[in-house]
This record gives structure tokens, C-alpha cells and sequence, in this order.
């Protein structure tokens, strides 16, 4: 069959585009909800948009469709590429494609609608669960089909880390989502109390380090070295990095969960494994970075790659700040604060993001058989987008520690100091801030969008030959 | 058994594993399927193709 000789770039194509056109849309959201904390009338009285709809809306939107897209379009990718051979299962993988759209537009319509499970990070309602659980299982049997028939011996390290992200985001969705449906919008978790909470944070937890840090660590060990034109720095460092991380970021979810309901032993305990993943977490990112050594100089030329070396940098700061803040008596002041928002930000912003557009400014180009158009272009969005991530981060840093400090200030009388509308009053100088960085971020990915645009404007998609197996064996 | 000892023998089993993967990984025989393996991504030619640049390129 003359369509095995090629790779299915149809697919890939499909899932690259809407990363931007989603990245667009849940980075918009992102701002104006900013701005709705720093102006409240934003709101416009209208109940779909208030804060508490558009938060989760935001959410779903920037990790599940614009990283889920990225995460697909890459994965489905590189395991081509690094298999030598076509993906497995045509249909189902368009299947995941418009499933993967039919799951965000029905988010889009039902949060707003004020739908919600109102499980952070879980909020859709329960048809839409069962459908990811569909789509997702989908996506497990085509890339693993796909190694399963590869005609390379080895299966490469990227395809390590997408495997886990799949298998495990596959347990995590359909354990956290066991409900007893009651009706077609509404259903009763199937856990109880503080059981339901350690579910849902280990879900939770694991979310952010399967779905968001080793998928896009997938990408970063093929992108970078490809970019960089050289092999990853230690390839025995990246077998140690996937073991040790598997083996330790399942357990670090009760950081959640301190000072709550939980019993002290299982806080004691997610917060030693948070402490301990600062070394996997390290060990990938100095594997990253050093993949670079004896070609630094490209990074004065090269802002694709100069993209791709921030975002690493961006994921060693965040999985250092985050053990930190893992620490209980850290917690204490940090939880229920901004600070957290701006961890997470530094992560999603930093490292996530920043991977992913990396990851499309040398994904497109050969997607269609053109040159990037515009190398200008992307050092205007190099910029932008790091200008806005700081002015973020660090808005949000004297604003969280602002309020843990303000929430925890007594008189000598024993008497709160404090209203806690007064530390509302407090965050507004910061909230602007946070919403102008929020805005150069989006504003770099118009950017990136207008370039890739330029770049696909009547261009013939691309074909991918796959190589003959000869050397392969 | 009881199930704290389950437990106990489950952690040893565990790190034994991870260690013996730090072992296996640095061990000199892994070295040249190692570098193998970290070529694979340029296992094959994935330029740009040539002379189909986008007409009104301007910029850098």
C-alpha cells in the first residue's frame, strides 16, 4: 500500500493548528478574567461570565485543549518519526482528533452554562467524562499500536515519557471521574469526604506531572536535540530521569491537602516525595540544557531554539519553587494565596507553553514544506512572551505573600489584624500587573500566530517519506 | 499478611528496582546502545524542502 511509504502528517497537521487557535482562545479567557480581579465590572453582570465560570473555562482550555492539541500533534509526531512507520489505525486517530474538538466545544457550552463537577482540573459533567474516557482510550491504542509495529528496535526516550503521560492520565481520568450519575448534567462522586479529596488531588497532582510536564518532556527530548542539531546530552541520564520521576510523582498529591482533613502521616508524606522529585525534575532539565554544550553559540542566532532552552529553564525554576512550597510550615503561609497562581503560571507560562510553541515553530515549517516565515517574528515573540511571564510571576509573588502574611497578622491581643477585604484592597496594584503580563504573553502568541499563518498561506501540506528499513535493524 | 508489612516489602522491592536501573543504566556494556539509541531522532533526513519559500518573505 503506497500510503504505508508515508507518514500520516494529516492528523498531526489537524492538531498543530488548533494548538494556536486554542492557545488563543484560553489565553484570551486568561485575560480577561485577570482583568475581571483587577475591574470586577467586567463581569458585566451577565452570569456566563463571571469569574467563577470563565476561571475553569480558562483552565480546560489552556491545559486540555491548546497543551492537549500540542501534546497530540508532538506525540503522534515523533513516534512516527522515531519508529519509521506510519501511524497505526488511520480513522482512530481522526477519530481522536474530532473527538479531542467535540470534548472542548462541549466544554466551552457547558461551563460557562455553569456546569461543573466542581472538582478543580475535572470540572466537566459526566457524558462529557465518559466521552474523554473514549477518546483517550483511543489515543492509547494508536500510539501504542504505532510502537508496537515501529521497525526501529529501540524505542527512543520521547516516546517513554508520551507513553506514561498517556497510560497514566488514562487511570487518573477514569478513577477521579467515578460518579453515580443521578442525571444527564449531575452525578455524586463515587468517593466520600477526605477520600474524594486525596483522589482528587492525586489526580490532581498528577495532572500536572503527567499531563503537563511528561508529555512536554516528551517533546523536549526530540525537539531540543533536533533544534539543536545534536543527540541529548546523556542518554543514561534520560532512562534514570523517566524511572526515578514515574516512580516519585505519583505520590507527591497530599501537598494539596495540608493542614486539612487528611491525616498528618499522608501531608508528611506527599511533602518528602515533593522534596524528592526536586532531583528527577533537576536531573531532566540539566539534561536539556546540556544537550546545548559546544553549541551555545546557536542560541545567539537561533531564537526557536533560544525558545526551547527558556521554557527548560522556566521548568527547573518552577520544580524548584514548587518542592519548596510543598514544605508544610512554607504552605502555611503559601496555600490559599496568589503565590500558588503564580507557581503555577511559571510552569504553564514558562515551561509548558513555551515547549509547545518551540515545538510548532519547527513542526510547522516541515508540516508544509515552507521556511518559517519570519525569524524576526519569533524573537518579537521570544521577548514579548518572556517580559509577560515575569511581570506575572512576580506580580504574584509579593501579592501571594502579601496575603499569607496579612491573613496570618495578629494583634497582641490575639485579634486578627486584618479584614480580609482589606487584603483584597491590597492585591489590586498587583492584579493590574498580573493582567498586562497575562496581555504581553497573549499578545506574543498573535504573533506566533500571524507567522505560522504567513508561513502555511498556500502551501501544499507537506509528505513525509519513511525511510527504507535497511539500517533500522 | 499484615498490612503494614506488605507495605515495608513493597518499598524494598521498589527501590531495589530503581537502583538496579541506575546500575543497569550506567554499566560501560549499555554505552554504544546508548549512543545508538540517542541518534535515532537523525536517523533520517527531516529537512525543509528547498525553493518553496513562502513568495512575500520579507523579513529575516
Amino acid at each position: 500500500m503506497a500510503d504505508q511509504q508515508t507518514y500520516n502528517y494529516t492528523v498531526v497537521r489537524q492538531f498543530s493548528i488548533m494548538t494556536v487557535i486554542w492557545g488563543i482562545v484560553g489565553m484570551a479567557v486568561g485575560v480577561l478574567i485577570a482583568a475581571q480581579l483587577a475591574w470586577p465590572v467586567l463581569n458585566f453582570d451577565i452570569a456566563w461570565l463571571t469569574f467563577g465560570r470563565l476561571r475553569p473555562l480558562h483552565t480546560n482550555a489552556v491545559i486540555f485543549a491548546f497543551g492537549g492539541c500540542a501534546l497530540f500533534a508532538t506525540s503522534y509526531y515523533v513516534v512516527q518519526r522515531t519508529c519509521h512507520v506510519r501511524l497505526a489505525f488511520g480513522p482512530l486517530a481522526a477519530f481522536t482528533f474530532w473527538g479531542w474538538q467535540l470534548i472542548i466545544l462541549l466544554a466551552a457550552i457547558s461551563l460557562p452554562l455553569g456546569f461543573t463537577q466542581g472538582k478543580e482540573y475535572a470540572e466537566l459533567v459526566w457524558p462529557i467524562d465518559v466521552l474523554i474516557a473514549l477518546v483517550w482510550v483511543s489515543y492509547a491504542v494508536v500510539f501504542f499500536g504505532t510502537i508496537m509495529k515501529r521497525r526501529v528496535r529501540h524505542i527512543y526516550v520521547a516516546n517513554w515519557f508520551f507513553g506514561a503521560f498517556i497510560l497514566t492520565v488514562a487511570i487518573l481520568h477514569i478513577f477521579n471521574s467515578a460518579a453515580v450519575p443521578v442525571s444527564m448534567m449531575h452525578s455524586y462522586s463515587a468517593y466520600a469526604g477526605v477520600q474524594d479529596a486525596m483522589i482528587q488531588w492525586w489526580y490532581g497532582h498528577n495532572a500536572v506531572g503527567f499531563f503537563l510536564t511528561a508529555g512536554f518532556l516528551g517533546m523536549m527530548y526530540y525537539f531540543v536535540p533536533k533544534q539543536a542539531g545534536r543527540p541529548v546530552y546523556s542518554y543514561r541520564l534520560s532512562v534514570v530521569h523517566f524511572w526515578a520521576l514515574i516512580f516519585t510523582y505519583i505520590w507527591a498529591g497530599p501537598h494539596h491537602l495540608h493542614y486539612t482533613a487528611l491525616p498528618d502521616w499522608a501531608q508528611s508524606l506527599g511533602m518528602i516525595m515533593s522534596l524528592i522529585l526536586l532531583a528527577p525534575s533537576w536531573g531532566g532539565m540539566i539534561n536539556g540544557i546540556m544537550t546545548l554544550s559546544g553549541a551555545w553559540e546557536k542560541l545567539r542566532t537561533d531564537p526557536v531554539l533560544r525558545l526551547l532552552v527558556v521554557s527548560i529553564s522556566f521548568y527547573g525554576m518552577s520544580t524548584f519553587e514548587g518542592p519548596m512550597m510543598a514544605i508544610k510550615t512554607v504552605n502555611a503561609l503559601s496555600h490559599y494565596t496568589d503565590w500558588t497562581i503564580g507557581h503555577v503560571h511559571s510552569g504553564a507560562l514558562g515551561w509548558v507553553a513555551l515547549i509547545s510553541m518551540g515545538s510548532l515553530y519547527y513542526l510547522v515549517p516541515r508540516l508544509f514544506g515552507r521556511e518559517l516565515y519570519s525569524l524576526k517574528l519569533v524573537e518579537v515573540h521570544f521577548w514579548t512572551a518572556t517580559i509577560g511571564i515575569v511581570l506575572y510571576i512576580a506580580s504574584m509573588w509579593v501579592a501571594g505573600i502579601m496575603q499569607g502574611l496579612m491573613w496570618r497578622a495578629t494583634n497582641a491581643d490575639g485579634t486578627l489584624t486584618y479584614s480580609f477585604v482589606e487584603s483584597v484592597q491590597a492585591m489590586h496594584p498587583y492584579y493590574i500587573v498580573r493582567f498586562l503580563g497575562g496581555g504581553f504573553f497573549l499578545f506574543g502568541t498573535l504573533v506566533m500566530a500571524w507567522n505560522l499563518w504567513k508561513t502555511i498561506k498556500g502551501a501544499e501540506p507537506a509528505v513525509g517519506a519513511i525511510p527504507e528499513p535497511a539500517a533500522a535493524h | 499478611m499484615d498490612y503494614s508489612l506488605i507495605q515495608t516489602i513493597w518499598t524494598v522491592v521498589v527501590m531495589v528496582l530503581f537502583f538496579g536501573i541506575v546500575i543497569w543504566a550506567w554499566s560501560g556494556k549499555r554505552k554504544e546502545r546508548f549512543e545508538e539509541a540517542a541518534n535515532i531522532p537523525f536517523a533520517e533526513d527531516d529537512m525543509i524542502p528547498v525553493n518553496k519559500k513562502p513568495e512575500e518573505k520579507t523579513h529575516g
